[in-house]
């Protein structure tokens, strides 16, 4: 056992080497405590020469160690220098297994046997964890690695993968690439790949039967050799030749880790953090939690905090945290004047939705918020807006405009704004201040995060927004009180892509409203079910059922993920027998639908086959993902000639690259849904974007800000594959020159090759490039514009499948 | 329908404006727009002809013949710009589909704006010159009209959601596996295996690119060689005729794309070159006009 110090830093990444800089600095016994024999794993095993960026840009840097954009080799460079004139204590090859004991003699284990004891803990070990390593004989041999930093570095080897999940297959399907010349293998213990994204696994499919790759499935490698591995298949035991083995059997997430300490979680969901103190301490005293598994992962934010904790643990409570002048910023144009710690309280007392953030959660959601003092009868927002930030009223009232000269009070302490956070849709109502008061907007990602880690929160937030969602939907009369019983009674259900919810025929009277999603909704006619309509989130469905009393006369199924808020018959009919107003416009929304399903029959009896293209259009487009777009590109190969002038012109329009793939994608009945952005309503590449850089748009767009870091997350993320990580070439010349003397590139992206060569030895940074719906231009979509035979076109789905379109196709 | 969120808002906006419920071919466009005015000019031009007595008869330098003249040099000069708006991609409103239709049938109009304009006085000159040229510019055009409006159905059909670049990789993946899979036959039949693998997908030159026709394909011949040998293993034999069979589907499939893509591309080489062709001339016939005046 060593000498026990003041603190122990687990994990040497940015925050870790931060606090043990700052440990340095200080001269307080330190240890830092890193599992392989270099700093800061993950930046690390970047691939050479990334770039690393800091962001967020506004936010100083407080620690000993310098930071600032740069390569992966600059940086890692001189953190091992700062490292040394710190005086940092480090222990390598120190992977800690077990921490026992409490504050002020905390005794943590190694997996090598060391022990070493500590008074306080710095827990800074991110979000990766640990990689499971390979089991079988021999796989200790230095041949097996974890990771691929950059698949260029394996040429006419042999190769294998172990493990068939998306980190694997994406490493195969790297390095199997034709240039490469390697022989590669993949190996899956099962028969499916259950485990990995559709995408990746035709990809492989495709690698596979093109000869690229050789797939074993129920395979497991048994022993490992230098150059050969010995495989155990369904037909007995197998020698390959093979030079490397890349294991990618997944890894153990470090929660597990930290909750055998003691330390407690916000919740039980995947989302959720740690639950701290203002000082970054955890549940159990005496273990403090920085970086990344604190819910930071950005650098900067990192390094702040190794900085500030150790200031901490040495007694230094008067410390401001590095982000008080940008909070300081955001509470300046407010009338009164108040600290920024008195405005933090000011707030979380004021407003419900904040009582149980804590102080340092408070901090991070004013960072992405924005506050501001609004005059009495100010617009806060318009109806058909799109935001999908939410609003807390710090003081005094909003008012809804629920209709001509009839308006709703919000009172202080609520929120407003929660049905664009929910459901990524338009604003459904203009709100203006009621009296001069203080509003805040939460930004969305901050508000997801609010109610990801505060369970309190998240309740108070979805109980308002069912309220409000099912005013909206019954207007005139209808107050909260009378929806008390129905939303008592109400369930939120999750509906995977294709689920029925309703089924035509059974008997039922529940009423359902889509509060995220979209549904579309068949009947069967002829023996063949027939697309009816398409309903966007916010829609309601099954009150025909209510009113009527008679089965379900159409099926109701998911057209992708959905969640739907499900109201008992009895609660809801006895809402409408209190407020007839409602009943009213109820019978008068049946009717409408009544009169659209017999106009849909009527012509499936003289026109069968348009009905029946008009449906099998429907079910492709919602098979192609299109149910969840707001916004996507579709080409009529009736009149396609091939031109790819809307590639071109997309490229020309934006910087030098094309953000669709004309080509790809799948066709039905000469409809042709190419690989270009469809701006879903619940982006899946805004999902987890570290630096926040994407948004949703005026015109509806998602678009990406200038910020990115190079990630791929989205890309990753984008079932749809229309996120591209590329550089920017540089610029062509002018087109006249092109038109007039041929030299250079025409219009359109240019080739790698004269990209190359005009860069020379430079390499750009490639940031992700997805489609912004030509935003800021004022022509609108250039794909479009530049179409020569009106192939392309730009269509939300609830327009293009109405029953217009049948209409015309039938008269 | 019920519905939380209005879609479609009072104010068209940047992208309502380019944004349409359905596909409009470029000959449909605006409900004809084009096709009517430009039927209206050439009506305009065949009544006001017969009623206007020119003297001593109608020929291009009397003033009617100067106005047609001028009306016929200038939409010249405009329907070339389409070549420079369809490369150009400015940032304000236009549709390369309106600027496509206006192009198609105002080209049809020169028929009669251009022939009304001798006066139906052709010989051999440099000014008939320049009106040949411009119906040859036509007649090139309406090929071109003709084959965008009935191939991409056929181009659409043939790809079966496959790209370009995948059916050559298509090609490339058969040429692997028979490479493996030649392996156990004898040189006299691998020889043809080996001519077939050493094919370029895009050799045979312009004529067997718009016929579809490859009489030496490799492939083929390997093919039948194969079929019809009997020195190596048969099922060996039997594994290569089977992937030959595929490859030289995949083959067809692609050789069909090259085609489609072929004949629609084909005319612009006619096309635009004799437009460059006729500009001169339509100088050379202005500028003598102007001389001997």
């Amino acid at each position: 056992m060593s000498e026990p110090v003041k603190v122990a830093i687990i994990g040497s990444g940015p925050a870790g080497l931060s606090a043990a800089s700052r440990a340095g600095q200080l001269g307080l016994s330190h240890i830092l405590l890193e599992k392989t024999d270099h700093l800061s794993d993950t930046i690390f095993k970047y691939q050479k020469g990334k770039r690393v960026l800091a962001t967020p840009e506004r936010l100083d840097l407080r620690s000993d160690c310098r930071f600032a954009e740069g390569a992966r080799e600059y940086i890692l460079g001189n953190w091992d220098e700062d490292a040394a004139n710190n005086k940092v204590n480090i222990a390598y090859h120190a992977d800690v297994t077990e921490v026992t004991g409490a504050k002020g003699a905390f005794a943590i284990k190694t997996a090598k046997g060391d022990v070493y004891t500590a008074e306080n803990i710095v827990l800074a070990i991110g979000t990766q964890g640990n990689p499971n390593r390979m089991r079988c004989e021999g796989a200790d041999l230095p041949h097996i690695i974890y990771q691929v930093d950059d698949p260029e570095d394996f040429k006419d080897k042999h190769i294998t993968v172990v493990g068939s999940g998306d980190a694997g297959i994406e490493n195969a399907l790297g390095v199997a690439e034709e240039a490469l010349e390697n022989t590669v293998t993949i190996l899956n213990r099962s028969k499916d790949f259950a485990r990995a994204k559709a995408k990746n696994v035709s990809d492989m499919m495709e690698a596979g039967e093109n000869g690229l790759m050789s797939i074993r499935t129920e395979t497991q490698p048994k022993k490992v050799e230098p150059g050969w591995l010995m495989l155990e298949t369904p037909d007995g035991d197998v020698k390959i030749e093979c030079d490397v083995i890349v294991a990618r059997l997944g890894s153990v997430a470090p929660r597990g880790f930290v909750e055998s300490m003691g330390i407690e979680f916000t919740g039980p969901d995947r989302e959720a953090f740690p639950k701290l103190s203002p000082t970054f301490e955890s549940t159990v005293p005496g273990i403090f939690v920085i970086g990344a598994l604190a819910g930071y992962p950005l650098i900067k934010h990192c390094m702040n905090q190794g900085y500030d904790v150790v200031e901490f643990i040495n007694g230094n409570s008067g410390l401001t945290p590095a982000d008080e002048k940008d909070l300081a910023a955001i509470f300046a144009s407010l009338p009164q004047k108040k600290s920024v710690s008195e405005w933090l309280e000011y707030l979380r007392t004021r407003v419900s939705i904040f009582a149980d953030v804590s102080p340092l959660q408070m901090r991070e959601f004013m960072l992405d918020s924005k506050v501001a003092f609004y005059r009495k009868g100010d617009v806060v927002f318009e109806k058909g807006e799109p935001g999908s930030s939410l609003f807390a009223i710090a003081d005094g009232f909003a008012e809804v405009e629920v209709g001509p000269d009839f308006t709703v009070p919000i009172e202080q302490g609520s929120i407003f704004g929660e049905v664009g956070l929910i459901s990524g849709r338009k604003r459904g109502a203009t709100i203006r201040a009621g009296a001069d008061g203080i509003f805040v907007e939460v930004s969305r990602t901050a508000a997801l995060k609010l109610m990801a880690s505060v369970p309190g929160a998240k309740r108070a937030i979805n109980r308002i927004s069912l309220e409000r969602q099912l005013l909206q939907i019954f207007k005139g009369g209808l107050t909260v009180e009378d929806l008390g019983p129905v939303v008592d009674t109400a369930e939120v259900e999750r509906v995977p892509a294709g689920k029925v919810v309703l089924t035509e025929g059974e008997q039922g009277d529940d009423v359902y409203v889509i509060r995220s999603g979209s549904m579309v909704v068949e009947k069967d006619i002829g023996g063949k079910p027939i697309f009816l309509r398409y309903l966007p989130a916010g829609s309601f469905f099954g009150e025909m059922g209510v009113l009527s009393g008679q089965p379900r006369n159409a099926t109701v199924k998911a057209a992708v993920g959905s969640e739907v808020i499900k109201l008992t018959g009895e609660s809801f009919r006895k809402m409408l027998a209190a407020r007839p107003q409602v009943r009213a416009a109820t019978e008068a929304a049946v009717a409408e639908r009544a009169q659209m399903n017999s106009f849909i029959e009527s012509r499936k009896a003289t026109y069968s086959s348009a009905v029946d293209l008009y449906s099998d259009t429907a079910s492709f487009i919602m098979k192609e993902g299109l149910g969840e777009a707001t916004d996507a590109l579709l080409i009529d190969e009736n009149l396609c000639v091939g031109c790819d002038n809307c590639e071109k012109a997309c490229a020309d329009s934006h910087e030098g690259l094309s953000r669709l793939d004309r080509e790809a994608g799948k066709t039905f009945a000469h409809l042709h849904v190419p690989t270009s952005c469809r701006h879903c309503e619940h982006p899946h590449c805004m999902a987890d974007c570290p630096p926040n850089v994407i948004h949703r748009g005026p015109d509806g767009e998602v678009f990406m800000e200038t910020g990115c870091i190079g990630c791929g997350n989205c890309m990753r993320n984008c079932p749809y594959g229309v996120i591209r990580m590329e550089a920017a070439p540089p610029e062509k010349p002018s087109l006249l020159r092109w038109l007039l003397t041929g030299f250079g590139p025409g219009p359109g992206e240019p080739s790698p090759k004269w990209t190359k060569k005009k860069l020379g030895d430079e390499k750009p940074k490639k940031i992700a490039v997805k489609c912004d719906m030509c935003k800021g231009i004022s022509g609108g979509p250039a794909c479009v514009r530049a179409c020569p035979t009106g192939a392309a076109i730009r269509v939300s789905p609830e327009e293009f499948l109405s029953i217009a379109r049948l209409d015309e196709d039938t008269d | 329908m019920a519905s939380l969120f209005q879609r479609r808002r009072s104010k068209a906006t940047q992208v309502e404006r380019v944004r349409e419920r359905r596909h409009e071919g470029f000959l449909r466009y605006a409900g004809f727009r084009w096709a009517k005015i430009s039927g209206g000019l050439c009506l305009l031009i065949i009544v006001s002809y017969a009623l206007i007595d020119v003297t001593p008869r109608h020929n291009g330098g009397s003033w009617y013949g100067y106005t047609l003249g001028t009306i016929g040099a200038l939409l010249i000069l405009w329907l070339t710009a389409l070549g420079y708006r369809k490369r150009k991609m400015t940032s304000d409103h236009w549709s390369l589909k309106a600027w496509t239709s206006a192009h198609v049938y105002l080209g049809l109009s020169l028929i009669v704006v251009g022939t009304w304009h001798t006066g139906f006085q052709l010989g051999w000159n440099v000014h008939t010159l320049a009106w040949a040229l411009m119906m040859l510019v036509i007649l090139s055009g309406l090929y071109g009209v003709i084959v965008y409006a009935t191939l991409p159905q056929a181009l659409s059909n043939n790809r079966e959601q496959m790209t370009q670049m995948q059916m050559l990789e298509a090609i490339r993946a058969f040429d692997r596996q028979l490479h493996t899979a030649a392996q156990p036959l004898t040189p006299e039949d691998t020889a043809p295996v080996l001519a077939a693998l050493d094919e370029d997908p895009f050799a045979g030159g312009i004529v067997a690119r718009l016929s579809g026709r490859y009489p030496n394909c490799a492939t083929s011949a390997a093919l039948r060689a194969l079929t019809l040998s009997r020195s190596s293993d048969a099922g060996a034999r039997e594994k290569v005729v089977g992937l030959l069979k595929q490859k030289e589907a995949a083959l067809a499939r692609l050789r069909q794309h090259l085609k489609i893509r072929g004949l629609l591309e084909i005319w612009l080489y006619v096309h635009v070159p004799l437009t460059f062709a006729l500009i001169a001339a339509l100088s050379a016939h202005i500028i003598s006009v102007f001389f001997y005046w």
